[in-house]
């Protein structure tokens, strides 16, 4: 391999997105198709890395190292394995996506948003490459600029105090994280690098002082129950493509952390705060989905529909079975798939109405027909009808947790019945009854909106009918996680290479 | 019997650069009074000198001159090139600020060049008495500075009341040396920390005094908690180009002191000092982040941040290790340009007659001129300490040392702060960005201000993203540390 893919993955928007600064102002024309573009170039630049992709190991792959700041031990490594080459691809169809989605409903600073959206997605590219805690710690910050400009400038009108928090509640987090990743490179031989922070035996105490300082930086991010109030808020105020970006990918990370640093790391630890770790899912699955009953204003229903979803994700994630990480890892992509669609449809008919109070609408099922189709789509998704990608995620994480601690699965069940109940109520009031006096008239989707919502409605169906595709990626990387956290770790990987001890 | 000594020239080799700015210096008050029509040339001469006796910094051998009074080592070269950053800096933006407020600019750059002349002194100070000179001769053309700006009233207030505490300051650590006198019976630093170490004073209580004292004047000097109460006042009354000076290059040096005092001289004393300036970079920095979440002007605002970031450097002196020493001193650097960036800022919003130093003047700055709030915004998030900037790698770099060095609380008490911290500089961003403008006039950049500002975030964003040769260059500025 001499190309090195990642870096260019990881820089290409991020100079893609410098170019725009050439471009004048007024030409916002110019600037929105250069913009797509760039984010269509990132898109393909992904294809091969699925083509050379070797399933049949857990390695890192695609390994690019040199060293970056000597005095400190840090190195500017990258690699991929098979749990994260899925987030990029997710990374990058997302972005695609958003700026499609933003192209007539951003007016103003048009320059300096889709410049803002390409940092972002090179810091989230380099947030799911980097191998080397320091990078990692680098990018996982640095997206919380662009982030905090894209909710703020761009935002409702409670953008300001939205931003606000969702600034300092990550930031808090993230700073702990620092102090922890500070605690374990004191601990573990000086040195950042992930692959070698493994395996180490670390004293419990301070495997738990290290867990709770990185849980504070994922928790927040995924978010977890009780830390998700800046999600809502978040959600709620950020445009569309903030909403989209947030919900596909953003919190996504904190999930990523846990698999790439707390389990494989502090596998000990893990074990031991399994159970707080399982009630705090199973709260969030229920109390999300509650909540989501209560709510008038249709972007905050769906936000905290993504508190209820990435209760699942955690819950799968801490089951620590095979069938529970790789549910996991798979409802994350769908969420993303699905709650990304949700965000990009309402953001298309927020932009018609100006309104998000689903009172205000009525009917649209008759006035825009196919958007009710789209949404109908979106909606069964959620709520995970079989033949959709919800289903198998969801079913795969129920089995995990059941295995694992059967009172969960049956908890965490009543979610997703809740989960129906709110979901296919707001369809209800939105599409059916009579026509609200402000839903008429509305023009429909166009072929710029319907380009944009395709692709999920193949995605939707192709990981729900053929889940292997993605699932195939998975199992030898989530087979050596689970090695990890169930101390075989390095021994058995030694004593047997290349078997998979878990099958 | 009389011996006659020759004149040896070769001994004034290390002084050279203090000799050159000083001689620069006593030209530019020659060229204000004999060549009243060529003043604008006066910003150009001062950046030329400090430039020349930057790059014979840069290049100087390292020696000890005059007995041990005067150390040219990697110490005090770092420092060194930190105070002459400061002001080449700060002459690069000060021609457009001071035409603007219309401040007289005659004496004004040579009292800059005197004052860079003590702080380079303090840096290469291996003498107790040399040390105070530097101090001295730094500080009483910042006294005249402050209050140079006799038109408005604030001004005076401010440099009565620098002057005051500034000669307050000079009194206690002028005491805690005659202590350290009297007990060891030297001045030189170096030889301090030998006779502790040989006659056992280490729990003599005339020398714990002496080191109250001692970090007591220090902290006068560097505006630690709760020796700050001057700082803001007499920050929001100099002018901003004045403050902007302020607040890093006497910093700078008055660290350069600070570490040299206790590094050198009081080695043996690092149970005691390691706690105290634990406890007191705490409480700066929860004076200075605390506070400024509640100030209305910009410029104060910006004067409670350099207490709080006081607060940050402190951490690695506290640390006591090389590690500690040479992460303090990366801070300083990385800390001149993105503060001082910030302040340029600040200078633009200046109009003739109105100071524009509030929150709401930046209001709109995104709309006015993008590049100037494209600019703050790099160096507000440096400032909150957000990668990839270099205030991130700073910062880091001194939680990393006090870390190692077994202040586990302070360090989350730092990380909460600057988290903290995070709210009022975020707040200048949602002006700028998030309001719409209140002024419409346009923003004047004269070229020397672009310079600056160039040069202040081409350090800012280069430092965040390849830090390796100004870490290695701190490094290798103590071989071996000094225990």
């Amino acid at each position: 391999m001499s190309i090195p893919l990642l870096s260019t993955l990881i820089f290409f928007p991020i100079l893609g997105g410098l170019s725009l600064l050439c471009v004048p102002r007024q030409q916002t024309a110019t600037i929105r198709t250069m913009a797509l573009l760039v984010s269509l170039v990132e898109l393909l630049l992904t294809l091969p890395l699925v083509l050379l992709f070797d399933k049949s190991t857990h390695v890192m792959q695609f390994v690019e190292h040199h060293p970056w700041i000597s005095a400190l031990h840090i190195n500017y490594s990258l690699g991929i394995d098979g749990i994260s080459i899925l987030f990029l691809l997710l990374t990058a169809l997302i972005i695609v996506l958003s700026v499609l989605v933003s192209w007539e409903a951003i007016s103003s600073k048009v320059p300096e948003f889709f410049i803002v959206l390409l940092l972002l997605e090179g810091a989230m590219m380099g947030v799911f490459c980097a191998t080397d805690f320091f990078l990692f710690y680098i990018f996982w910050e640095a997206m919380l600029i662009p982030m905090f400009l894209i909710i703020g400038i761009w935002g409702g009108p409670n953008r300001i105090y939205a931003t606000i928090k969702f600034f300092l509640y990550t930031l808090v987090g993230s700073l702990l994280m620092l102090v922890g990743i500070i605690l374990l490179y004191q601990h573990g031989g000086h040195t950042f690098d992930i692959l070698k922070l493994a395996g180490q035996p670390y004293s419990l105490k301070l495997q738990l002082i290290l867990f709770w300082a990185f849980f504070a930086a994922f928790a927040v991010k995924v978010p977890m129950w009780p830390v998700h109030t800046w999600l809502p808020d978040a959600h709620t105020e950020a445009p569309a493509a903030g909403s989209v970006v947030l919900a596909g990918v953003l919190i996504k990370m904190g999930a990523y952390g846990f698999l790439r640093f707390s389990l494989p790391i502090l596998p000990d630890a893990t074990q031991q705060m399994l159970l707080p770790m399982l009630v705090l899912s199973v709260i969030a699955i229920v109390y999300g989905a509650i909540i989501c009953l209560a709510q008038s204003d249709l972007k905050r229903l769906i936000a905290y529909s993504s508190v209820s979803h990435m209760g699942f994700v955690t819950l799968g994630m801490f089951a620590l079975n095979q069938r529970g990480l790789e549910g996991a890892i798979l409802q994350m992509i769908n969420h993303g798939v699905v709650t990304g669609a949700l965000f990009l449809a309402v953001g298309m008919i927020y932009e018609r109405t100006h309104t998000r109070e689903i009172a205000a609408y009525g009917g649209l099922a008759s006035t825009m027909p196919v958007f009710a189709g789209f949404f109908l789509l979106f909606t069964l998704a959620a709520v995970g009808l079989p033949g959709t990608n919800g289903f198998v995620g969801e079913f795969l994480i129920l089995l995990g947790g059941f295995e694992r601690q059967p009172w969960t699965a049956v908890v965490a069940a009543s979610g997703l019945i809740l989960g129906a109940w709110y979901m296919l109520w707001l369809y209800q009031r939105i599409f059916f009854n009579e026509v609200k006096e402000g839903m008429r008239g509305l023009t429909q989707l166009n072929l710029r909106e319907i380009l944009t919502l395709a692709p999920m409605v193949v995605l939707i169906f192709w990981i729900g009918l053929y889940p292997n595709a993605l699932l195939g990626f998975l199992h030898v990387s989530v087979g050596h996680l689970l090695d990890q956290v169930h101390g075989v770790g390095l021994a058995g990987v030694a004593l047997l290479p290349g078997t998979m001890l878990h099958p | 019997m009389i011996d006659t000594v020759a004149v040896n020239w070769t001994a004034v080799e290390p002084i050279l650069p203090e000799l050159l700015l000083i001689s620069i210096g006593v030209l530019l008050i020659g060229c204000d009074l004999f060549l009243p029509r060529q003043r604008h040339l006066l910003p150009w001469l001062t950046v030329v000198g400090c430039l020349t006796a930057l790059a014979m910094v840069l290049g100087t051998q390292f020696t000890t001159a005059f007995g041990g009074m005067f150390l040219a080592d990697g110490y005090a070269m770092v420092f060194k090139a930190i105070c002459l950053g400061a002001v080449i800096l700060t002459t690069l933006m000060s021609e457009q600020f001071c035409r603007v407020i219309g401040l007289r600019q005659g004496e004004y750059y040579s009292l800059l060049l005197f004052s860079l002349v003590g702080m380079l002194l303090m840096a290469s100070a291996g003498d107790l008495m040399v040390l105070y000179l530097g101090l001295e001769l730094m500080a009483l053309p910042i006294y005249a500075l402050v209050g140079l700006h006799k038109r408005e009233q604030r001004t005076s207030e401010a440099a009565i009341k620098y002057f005051l505490m500034g000669g307050f300051a000079s009194a206690l650590l002028l005491f805690g040396m005659s202590l350290l006198y009297g007990l060891t019976g030297t001045t030189e630093i170096a030889r301090i920390a030998e006779l502790i170490a040989s006659r056992q004073l280490s729990a003599n209580p005339a020398l714990l005094a002496a080191l109250g004292l001692l970090l007591a004047g220090c902290c006068f000097k560097i505006a630690a908690a709760p020796f700050h109460f001057w700082t803001p006042d007499v920050y929001e009354g100099a002018p901003t180009i004045v403050t902007a000076f302020m607040s890093v290059g006497p910093k700078a040096a008055g660290f350069a002191l600070f570490g040299r005092v206790l590094f050198l001289g009081l080695p043996q004393l690092h149970d005691h000092w390691g706690p105290i300036l634990a406890v007191l970079a705490l409480l700066t920095m929860a004076v200075g982040n605390i506070t400024a979440l509640c100030q209305q002007s910009l410029k104060r605002m910006l004067a409670y941040s350099s207490i709080a970031h006081a607060g940050y450097a402190l951490l690695g002196l506290l640390a006591g290790t090389a590690e500690g020493l040479a992460a303090t001193m990366t801070y300083l650097v990385i800390y001149l340009f993105m503060n001082l960036g910030a302040f340029a800022i600040l200078m633009l919003l200046a109009a003739p007659g109105e100071p524009r130093e509030s929150l709401e003047d930046c209001k709109g700055l995104a709309t006015r001129h993008p590049v100037a709030a494209a600019l703050m915004l790099v160096f507000l998030f440096s400032l909150t300490g957000i990668p990839p900037t270099g205030g991130f790698i700073g910062k880091f770099y001194l939680l990393k040392a006090a870390f190692a060095a077994g202040y586990t609380l302070t360090v989350v008490g730092a990380v909460l702060f600057s988290a903290i911290s995070a709210y009022f500089y975020l707040r200048v961003v949602r002006y700028m960005y998030m309001n719409e403008p209140k002024e419409t006039a346009a923003l004047v950049v004269t070229p020397g201000m672009a310079t600056g500002l160039g040069l202040c975030v081409l350090a800012v964003i280069g430092l965040g993203i390849s830090p390796s040769f100004l870490l290695d260059w701190m490094i290798t500025a103590f071989p071996g540390g000094l225990y």
